[in-house]
C-alpha cells in the first residue's frame, strides 16, 4: 500500500488550520469557552481532546467499515459512535488512574467532559462522510486535535489579557469573551488559501 | 412549582442559550439561515421530548449507577429517529444541517434536562419541561439566525428584503459573525436582566451539567 504523504499533510493542515474545529466549524465551543481560564487547564483540556479524538477515530473507523457497512447498519452510526466514545473515555480514565496517576491528575478531570463534546463525535462522523482511508482518518483526527489545542492555547493567552480590560458594564464576562473569540476566528481566516498556495491544488 | 412555571421557565428564566449558555455549538453553527434554525430547534425539541418522556417513565427502573450510559443510548436513539424523519420529509434542511443533526446526540441541554429534571419528576411535568426548554432553544436560535440572515444575506426565511439584499455584510454569515451576534445579544440580555453568575463567569463551576461530569 503506497501512502500519499502530500495528501496526508493537506488533510492534517486543513483540519488544524483552515477548517479549525472550534473557530471555523463551531465544534467544541462549550469547553473552549469554559476551560480557557488559565494556561494549565487549557493545555490539559487540549491534550485530552487530542488524545480522545485520535483514539476515537482509530477505533470507530474499523467499526464503521467492517461492522456497520457490511451488515447494512449505517443508520446505527450515531448510537454506536457515541457509545464507543463514552466507553473509551471510561476505559482511558480507569487505565490512567491505575498506571499513571500523575497524568490522570492533569488530564483526568477533563475526560468525563468528552462524551458531550461534539468535536470528538464530529471528527469520527466526518471521517466517514469524507470517505477517508484508515490512515487519512487518523491523520485528520490528529489535525483536528492539534487545531483544537492551538485554538485553546492562543485563546487562553488572549483571554488572560482581557481580564484587565474595562469594557462597558453589559459586555463584562461572556460577551467580551465571545468578541475575543470572534476576532481570533477572523484571524484564522488568514489561513484561507494557504494550502492551495503551498501544495498547488 | 406550578405547571405553567415549568413550561415557561425554559423559555425565559432559564433559557438554555441566553441564561445557561449550554449547547452553543449548534447555536452558532446552524444559525446562518432562519429556516435552518427552526429545523434544528424542532429536531432538538423532538429529541428532548422523547428522551424526557422515556427517562421520566423509566426513572425508577434505571439503576442510578448506570443512568448516564442509559441517557446516552436513549438520546442517541431519538437523534437517529429525528435524523431519519428529517431526511425523509425535509431533505434540503437535512443537507444544510449536515453533521450537526447527528451531533444532537452530544447536545448538553438534553443531558442536563434528563439528569436535572426528568430523572426526578413525573412524565406530565417532564413533557412540559421539554416543551419549554425546546421552545426556548428554538426561539434563541431563531433570534440569532434572523439577525444573521437579515444582515448577512439580506433576506429572512429566504424572502429577499429590498434594500438589504444589495447591501448585506457577509461577515454575519461567516464564523466571526456568529460569535459577534451572540456576544451582542448576550450584552443586551445582561443589560435588561438581573445579574447571572454563569454569564459573568463561564466555567465548570457554573455549568449546570457539572453533576453529569462528576465535577461537583
Amino acid at each position: 500500500m503506497d501512502i500519499d504523504f502530500r495528501a496526508l499533510v493537506v488533510i492534517m493542515m486543513s483540519a488544524a488550520l483552515v477548517n479549525n474545529y472550534v473557530l471555523r466549524q463551531f465544534l467544541g465551543v462549550c469547553p473552549f469557552l469554559g476551560v480557557s481560564k488559565d494556561l494549565k487547564s487549557s493545555v490539559g483540556m487540549g491534550f485530552a481532546v487530542m488524545f480522545v479524538m485520535l483514539l476515537a477515530a482509530s477505533v470507530t473507523w474499523p467499526i464503521q467499515v467492517f461492522l456497520l457497512d457490511t451488515n447494512d447498519l449505517r443508520f446505527m452510526q450515531t448510537v454506536v459512535f457515541i457509545l464507543v466514545i463514552a466507553t473509551l473515555v471510561q476505559l482511558v480514565e480507569v487505565i490512567l488512574k491505575k498506571y499513571s496517576p500523575s497524568l490522570f491528575e492533569s488530564l483526568g478531570v477533563y475526560l468525563p467532559l468528552m462524551t458531550t463534546n461534539c468535536a470528538v463525535l464530529a471528527v469520527t462522523i466526518s471521517n466517514i462522510n469524507n470517505g477517508y482511508t484508515y490512515i487519512e482518518a487518523v491523520v485528520s483526527a490528529l489535525g483536528a486535535g492539534l487545531g483544537f489545542f492551538l485554538a485553546m492555547v492562543i485563546f487562553t493567552g488572549v483571554r488572560e489579557h482581557t481580564a484587565s480590560a474595562d469594557p462597558p458594564e453589559a459586555f463584562k464576562g461572556i460577551p467580551l469573551i465571545l468578541i475575543t473569540a470572534a476576532i481570533l476566528s477572523l484571524a484564522f481566516f488568514g489561513f484561507e488559501g494557504v494550502i492551495e498556495n503551498l501544495f498547488g491544488q | 412549582m406550578t405547571k405553567l412555571n415549568i413550561l415557561t421557565r425554559g423559555i425565559i428564566k432559564e433559557n438554555p442559550v441566553f441564561m445557561l449558555l449550554l449547547g452553543l455549538c449548534p447555536v452558532l453553527a446552524v444559525t446562518t439561515q432562519a429556516e435552518n434554525a427552526i429545523g434544528m430547534g424542532l429536531a432538538t425539541t423532538f429529541v428532548l421530548l422523547g428522551s424526557n418522556i422515556v427517562i421520566s417513565i423509566l426513572r425508577k427502573i434505571i439503576p442510578n449507577r448506570v443512568r448516564i450510559p442509559c441517557y446516552i443510548v436513549l438520546i442517541a436513539s431519538f437523534t437517529v429517529l429525528a435524523k431519519m424523519i428529517i431526511e425523509a420529509y425535509a431533505y434540503p434542511i437535512y443537507q444544510s444541517l449536515g453533521i450537526f443533526l447527528p451531533l444532537i446526540a452530544a447536545n448538553c441541554i438534553i443531558f442536563a434536562r434528563a439528569e436535572i429534571f426528568a430523572n426526578k419528576n413525573g412524565s406530565i411535568n417532564s413533557i412540559l419541561d421539554a416543551l419549554g426548554f425546546g421552545a426556548g432553544f428554538t426561539l434563541a436560535l431563531l433570534a440569532i439566525a434572523s439577525i444573521r440572515e437579515i444582515f448577512g444575506n439580506g433576506s429572512w426565511f429566504g424572502v429577499e428584503i429590498p434594500w438589504l439584499t444589495n447591501n448585506s455584510a457577509m461577515i454575519f454569515t461567516l464564523a466571526p459573525g456568529g460569535f459577534i451576534v451572540l456576544a451582542c445579544l448576550l450584552a443586551v440580555v445582561n443589560k435588561i436582566s438581573k445579574d447571572n453568575e454563569r454569564r459573568k463567569n463561564i466555567d465548570c463551576k457554573t455549568c449546570p451539567n457539572a453533576c453529569i461530569c462528576g465535577r461537583t
